[in-house]
């Protein structure tokens, strides 16, 4: 299950090297054009394999898809009657699975990563934190490769979220860099950090809470779009086109993370995962080549742990890379691919998850060290 | 690998929604979200033409008459929406407490009063060329009190805001060639005269002037609308739910800020300039604090955040002491004391935040959930929906 680098779809070589989103037909068309048997696992979910027909059927759709954009507004539209949400309940699990690919297409990063699959997208390099007297973070140096998922664990307390916020420009290191495709961040404001490629989410979930959910997603969209004050004002064309793509990617990032029934209702009236789901679609809407999330399952149980790994494993095969901080240990050493330890703000180890299992030295930290073995 | 995140849960959204009674009247508002667009025009077209055609109609109870002429008492609702308007964009959608709004109101109407009125000693343009001008100049004041300002939040915001419209009032008084109390006279007006000679927009003559703010306040709304749908409204709202959180999703908070107080200063400094005109005199004793926030008073009474609430705010404010002239030395008391009666049971104002963000939401939300999304704000004060629940 885990294959860090099965995903060669985002081959900076690969055809649409834009920033712009590519049309509704190329977009699905590649999708059918791509997904080989040796595509991702969510293709190939449910043992459906695009063979020529298929392929010709998708090129259809997309053309179909193009022209609703053009007569009815946004959305990947399904071929039935009624809402999308309607249409997915009657699915079958075939239908669903192909439903899949292609949102998972909409939803894929769509931008140049500078570095290929597997080689050092992040690294920390020597990052202090100090806090007055307090060292928050010592010398913290590990890498980040791209499409791998990466484990932050420690204590309570042990620098995991300041760590997070070195790297997401809310804080600045005190010494030390922070390198995304080997650029130090320097002194980039926190929005420019975002744009460059860093989305996190919330330990406390911090949604818009008066916005509807597809609206805080958009407001993620918006991150990679230009429209001035003006153009917005005057509604110039790019308006209308950056309007109907982040619609149409917040829609289909929605369906991603499992919450489009709730597109249409406040933030604050989601309930607790969904309002964890909602964030993670929120980031995932700015494009990031680094997807960072801190404690998404804080507050859920077994059942809804089991989702999120899934949820996690689907992100990484649509070609995100992530980060993630989290206290459950079943989660981290069932989805990760590889761990960092920290703890009092040291790293104290990395390796595979069954290395971080056997490690003594994470042992001590996590259950104690007997008082006559330090003695 | 697990699948079950993309499995719809079909019947669980409208369970929910939460459907507390609020009576006709704040129901009216989510019967009226949930028409279909053409609908929606066949009734306002009427409302318009029906907001247009009451000066001549003066219906009785309605009137202010004899008290206060019954069209200037309209020109100055009309005055006070396009004031709530721009004050909604800093205030209700951005989330900026600003007490100096009278500031950016007083450089409009000074503005319109030193390049048209003979006691001014610059050069002259005709009145309408004001109008523009005094958008640009006050949005330069909006620029050059914004930039530094911006970067402090909530109280501390308010207080250099309202020292911004003290020191725009003293300057009046202090500076010699902006004349203090003596004021300049018979500031410009409009083109065109009657079939008797008479000047159209006389400065007793209250119908065309409001049927002129009427219309620009008309093509304001139509503007403003275009920005909160567009990631320019998005931005404000998201800095106004929570400012650290949007940056952090990429949003450039000081410019879109800066962008909000830029854009409220303009139609701050158009109204001024109306005003100016209409009553043709301007010294500086129209621009206090008071002042200041009876605006701040029309958006909140009325419902920060939301368009149509701040124009009937506005309504309440300018319109209450023309028609009842024997309560208007009170009016401060009575605003106060209302302010507070409304803040104990209904803190999101008369009518609660509501905005739409997404140019293309109505397609968008019926396609994707097959029903229009939910608006009806409960409140605009966090914790608020916890009680209800």
């Amino acid at each position: 299950m885990t294959e860090p680098t099965g995903d060669d779809r985002r081959d900076p070589a690969a055809p649409d090297p834009g920033t712009e989103r590519a049309s509704g037909t190329e977009r699905i068309g590649r999708h059918a054009a791509d997904a080989t048997p040796a595509g991702t696992a969510a293709h190939t979910e449910g043992g459906v394999e695009l063979d020529e027909q298929t392929r010709e059927e998708a090129v259809q759709r997309a053309d179909e898809h193009t022209e609703h954009l053009a007569a009815e507004g946004p959305g990947l539209v399904p071929d039935g009657e009624g809402s999308i949400v309607e249409q997915l309940a009657h699915m079958t699990a075939e239908e669903l699975a192909e439903r899949e690919a292609e949102v998972a297409e909409v939803v894929a990063p769509d931008r140049d990563i500078a570095v290929e699959v597997g080689d050092t997208l992040l690294s920390m390099d020597a990052v202090t934190m100090r806090f007055g007297g307090l060292v928050a973070l010592d010398a913290v140096s590990f890498d980040l490769k791209r499409g791998e998922i990466l484990g932050l664990i420690g204590p309570n307390g042990a620098g995991k979220t300041t760590c997070f916020n070195a790297l997401t420009g809310v804080y600045r290191p005190t010494s030390g860099q922070v390198r995304l495709e080997g650029q130090p961040l320097g002194r980039r404001s926190r929005h420019q950090i975002t744009r460059l490629g860093i989305a996190r989410t919330f330990q406390n979930i911090r949604l818009f809470g008066e916005m509807t959910a597809l609206e805080n997603v958009v407001v993620g969209a918006d991150a990679r779009h230009r429209t001035s004050v003006v153009g917005a004002l005057l509604r110039l064309p790019r308006h209308h086109r950056e309007e109907r793509q982040a619609i149409d990617r917040a829609m289909a990032l929605l369906e991603f993370v499992g919450i489009a029934h709730r597109a249409a209702d406040k933030a604050r009236n989601l309930p607790y995962g969904d309002q964890r789901r909602l964030e993670i679609a929120r980031a995932l809407a700015t494009e990031p080549k680094l997807l960072c999330l801190d404690e998404p399952a804080a507050g859920f149980n077994p059942a809804e742990k089991d989702n999120l790994m899934g949820l996690i494993r689907k992100i990484r095969d649509d070609g995100y890379t992530v980060l993630l901080i989290e206290h459950d240990m079943r989660l981290v050493m069932g989805v990760t691919d590889r761990i960092v330890v920290l703890e009092f703000g040291r790293k104290i180890a990395e390796g595979l998850p069954s290395e971080i299992r056997e490690n003594p030295a994470v042992i001590a930290a996590y259950l104690g060290v007997p008082d006559d073995a330090t003695a | 690998m697990t699948t079950s995140s993309t499995s719809p849960k079909t019947g669980t959204a409208s369970e929910a929604t939460p459907t507390t009674g609020r009576g006709w009247f704040f129901g009216l508002g989510d019967q009226w979200n949930s028409l279909p667009r053409p609908q929606q025009w066949a009734w306002l077209v009427p409302v318009v033409v029906l907001i247009y055609a009451l000066p001549l109609l003066n219906p009785p109870l309605l009137t202010t008459e004899p008290g206060t002429n019954f069209p200037l008492a309209l020109f100055d609702v009309a005055r006070f929406a396009l004031i709530a308007i721009g004050l909604n964009v800093v205030v209700g959608q951005a989330g900026l407490l600003d007490l100096g709004y009278v500031g950016f109101f007083a450089i409009g109407s000074y503005v319109a009063a030193l390049l048209t009125s003979p006691d001014s000693v610059l050069w002259h343009i005709p009145y309408l060329w004001t109008l523009p001008l005094a958008m640009a100049v006050t949005m330069v004041f909006g620029l050059i009190l914004g930039a530094p300002t911006l970067r402090l939040r909530g109280d501390y915001l308010a207080i250099v805001t309202l020292g911004f419209g003290e020191i725009v009032r003293l300057l009046a008084t202090i500076v010699e060639p902006l004349k203090g109390q003596v004021g300049f006279q018979s500031v410009g007006h409009p083109p065109g005269t009657n079939s008797e000679g008479n000047a159209i927009f006389a400065v007793s003559n209250g119908t065309p002037w409001y049927w002129l703010c009427v219309t620009i306040t008309i093509i304001v709304l139509f503007l403003v609308g275009n920005l909160e749908r567009s990631r320019v409204g998005r931005a404000w709202v998201a800095i106004r739910e929570d400012e650290d959180a949007a940056e952090i999703m990429g949003v450039a908070t000081i410019r879109f800020k800066l962008w909000a107080f830029v854009i409220g200063a303009a139609i701050g400094g158009l109204s001024g300039a109306l005003f100016a005109g209409q009553i043709g005199f301007v010294n500086n004793q129209k621009f206090d604090v008071p002042t200041s926030v009876l605006f701040l008073a029309a958006v909140v009474l009325g419902g920060s955040g939301n368009k149509v609430g701040v124009i009937l705010g506005a309504f309440v404010v300018s319109y209450i002491p023309n028609r009842f002239v024997e309560l208007a030395a009170y009016k401060y008391l009575i605003f106060g004391v209302a302010l507070i009666v409304l803040m104990i049971f209904r803190p999101q104002g008369l009518l609660g935040a509501r905005q739409r963000l997404l140019a293309y939401g109505r397609q968008a939300y019926l396609r994707i959930v097959g029903k229009p999304e939910q608006l009806s704000s409960d409140s605009s004060l966090k914790g608020e929906g916890d009680r209800i629940s």
